[in-house]
């Protein structure tokens, strides 16, 4: 055994080099191997190992709510489910389908129909389900339904503010009215962030917001609830009534230029939007043109006070009661006598306001027109302003030039009308409107005097007094101003004979106005069609309501106005 | 020598478990932060569906009609009606 392992020791060097060299050979490969997962292939190891613990989970962030102003909710966002499902995972047994379709209330055959669609991949079965339901659903335990989280608008007012409100889409983007016009503030960003979950599926550690998520913000509207509710309650009634195709209210703060409200008729419940049609979504105070008709009187009669051409007590001679410009007559419906301008007004009479306007230059009525705002945008920040329709003073003829003195060849929009009208409702200066909250009164363009602007409001108060046009405008406790409007509908190019819109426009308390109502109602078609007998009662019902809100003091005695026969009743012709 | 390495060795194990112990609190902590910051949400969430809720239930035209039908409410004739001016010496 000795001998042997003495004749061992002799081996020849070369193996243990060999082995040596072997060795080396292996720790050099593993060496390389380490450089090569170290250096060269670091970033996607290192993204394997990632994908193991982080994940990037979307971090949610909810709509703006939009408010009153005095902070009562007009549109809440809230968090419900989607249910959608990958049609060739599902395996539903008879009950399970029958138990699904039920619990999503959606028919059976329309469930299955999407369920076997094989082709696609991914599919809702219901949108924006209540989360309850979602979670009676999840409860199921379905094999390939899924849920994912999503927002849905509603919106308590209902149909009384869904004209200036508007509403979103079912992604949660404002589709009309505020909610699209203050998309951008409205709606939040979500963000997306990193995170690194444990074995329970915990977040432990942020590792690095992405974006950061963004909540949109709350809007404080100018919009006075009670008020809204009270105009388009008034403004329904009367539609009703008058079996009219559609109406529309504003009111105005007249100190701040905010709207306090702003309601239209037809109407919509924003909450289930099937079967709309663009009449009921049409904001008619924004949107929709109309001649004025007699509602425009007052700004031509305030350039002639203010150039000196006339006084509220200068006579006008308004009889026979027709006037003939080129091969065009003008009539009244009364037979006229010689009247003072302020009985101009007070009947509406077209003849006496034809001959005043014709004694102006047509540039200084189409510069206070255009002044007062009617041919532009109100640039409220709406969606879908009306501009209307001024046209330059240097096309008019002398018979339009009459005719724009009493709101024919003259579009505006109720909005704009009523704004024009904050010019004798303060002292001459026109406010810029606002549709969000200010709070606090403004000061706006001087256009008119003081003087002029007084004396106007002296005639606009002297045409809701019986004789005048519009007595059905007044209130109980309150010193009402304002103008009635009848104006025939335009068709095909030219005046329909049997379709009118009646409007009223005016302002209380008129010894130092609040607020500032228009309302227009479109095609009455009970026989009345009077701006004085459609619209002025509109008017009063939110006036003396709306008065009452605010808190405004009394500046008339507390007696029900008086309407005066019927007969002695002044009834305008446009 | 071999003692400054011993003692080098033990303060590197101390910092060492101080270091997981450290981070494994942070872990805890910050799963705590997250679940405070859902409660948040969820409340929030909830703040907003009760005001909802609360604009439905007083909802003008509902109240007028429970005023108006069920309680039998009317407003006071505009001659009762006093307006004061906060402010003003009576």
């Amino acid at each position: 055994m000795n001998a042997a392992t003495q004749g061992l020791v002799r081996l020849p060097v070369w193996r243990a080099r060999f082995v040596l060299a072997a060795l080396l050979a292996a720790f050099a490969v593993l060496g390389g191997r380490s450089v090569y997962l170290q250096a060269l292939q670091t970033g996607f190891l290192q993204e394997k190992g990632d994908a193991r613990y982080s994940r990037l989970i979307e971090a949610p962030a909810t709509r703006g709510r939009i408010l009153d102003r005095n902070g009562e909710a007009l549109a809440v966002s809230t968090p419900v489910k989607s249910v959608w499902a990958i049609p060739a995972d599902t395996e539903l047994s008879g009950p399970e389908r029958r138990k699904l379709a039920s619990l999503l209330s959606v028919e059976r055959n329309e469930l299955a129909k999407k369920l076997e669609d094989a082709s696609r991949d991914f599919v809702y079965l219901k949108r924006q389900v209540a989360p309850e339901v979602a979670e009676s659903v999840a409860a199921l335990g379905l094999k390939g339904i899924y849920q994912h989280p999503e927002y849905r608008r509603y919106y308590p007012g209902g149909e009384v503010t869904a004209h200036v409100i508007g509403f979103t889409g079912v992604d949660d983007a404002g589709q009309e009215g505020i909610e699209l016009a203050h998309q951008a503030s409205l709606g939040g960003k979500p963000g997306t962030r990193r995170v690194i979950k444990d074995r329970l599926g915990r977040i432990v550690e942020d590792v690095e917001s992405i974006r950061e998520a963004q909540d949109g913000r709350d809007l404080t509207l100018s919009i006075d609830s009670k008020i809204q509710n009270l105009a388009y309650g008034a403004l329904k009634t009367a539609v009703v009534q008058h079996r009219a195709k559609a109406g529309a209210v504003v009111a105005l703060d007249v100190r701040s230029g905010e709207i306090l409200a702003l309601a239209n008729v037809p109407s919509y419940n924003p909450n289930s939007r099937a079967r709309l049609g663009g009449a009921q979504l049409r904001n008619r105070v924004i949107t929709d043109l109309f001649e004025p008709g007699s509602t425009l009187k007052p700004f031509t009669l305030a350039l002639a006070i203010e150039s000196g051409k006339l006084t509220p007590a200068t006579t006008v001679q308004t009889a026979p009661g027709r006037l003939t410009i080129g091969n065009y007559t003008i009539h009244d419906t009364h037979p006229g006598a010689a009247l003072s301008a302020a009985q101009v007004l007070q009947k509406s009479s077209n003849v006496g306001m034809a001959k005043i306007a014709l004694s102006l230059p047509r540039e200084a009525m189409w510069d206070l027109f255009k002044h007062v705002g009617f041919g532009a945008a109100p640039q409220l920040g709406f969606p879908g302003e009306a501009a209307g329709r001024l046209r330059h003073y240097r096309s008019w003829r002398p018979i339009e030039q009459a005719t724009m003195a009493y709101g024919m060849g003259i579009s505006v929009s109720l909005v704009q009308l009523a704004r024009a009208y904050t010019v004798f409702a303060r002292d001459g200066e026109l406010v810029a409107l606002s549709l969000v909250k200010t709070g606090t009164a403004t000061s706006g363009e001087k256009l008119l005097s003081t003087e002029t602007a007084r004396a106007v409001r002296a005639m606009l108060e002297l045409a809701v007094q019986p004789g005048g046009t519009g007595p059905r405008a007044r209130v109980m406790g309150w010193r009402v101003a304002g103008k009635t409007g009848t104006a025939h509908k335009q068709e095909n190019g030219g005046y329909a004979p049997d379709k009118y819109v009646a409007s009223f426009v005016g302002f209380a308390p008129a010894s130092a106005p609040r607020l500032l109502v228009a309302v227009m109602i479109d095609e009455p078609s009970t026989g009345e069609h009077y701006g004085g007998m459609v619209a002025a009662p509109v008017f009063a019902q939110v006036m003396q309501g709306a008065l009452r809100m605010m808190g405004v003091a009394h500046d008339a005695p507390l007696e029900p106005p008086e309407l005066p026969a019927e007969d002695e009743e002044a009834k305008e012709n446009t | 020598m071999a003692k400054l390495n011993l003692l080098l060795l033990a303060v590197l194990v101390a910092c060492a478990i101080g270091l997981v112990t450290s981070q494994h609190k942070a872990r805890k902590l910050f799963s705590e932060l997250e679940r405070e910051q859902n409660r948040a949400r969820d409340l929030d969430v909830e703040y907003g569906r009760l005001q909802l809720e609360a604009s439905t239930w007083g909802l003008h035209s509902r109240v007028e009609k429970i005023a108006t039908g069920t309680l039998r409410l009317r407003a006071p004739e505009p001659r009762r009606v006093r307006i004061v001016t906060p402010g003003a010496a009576h």
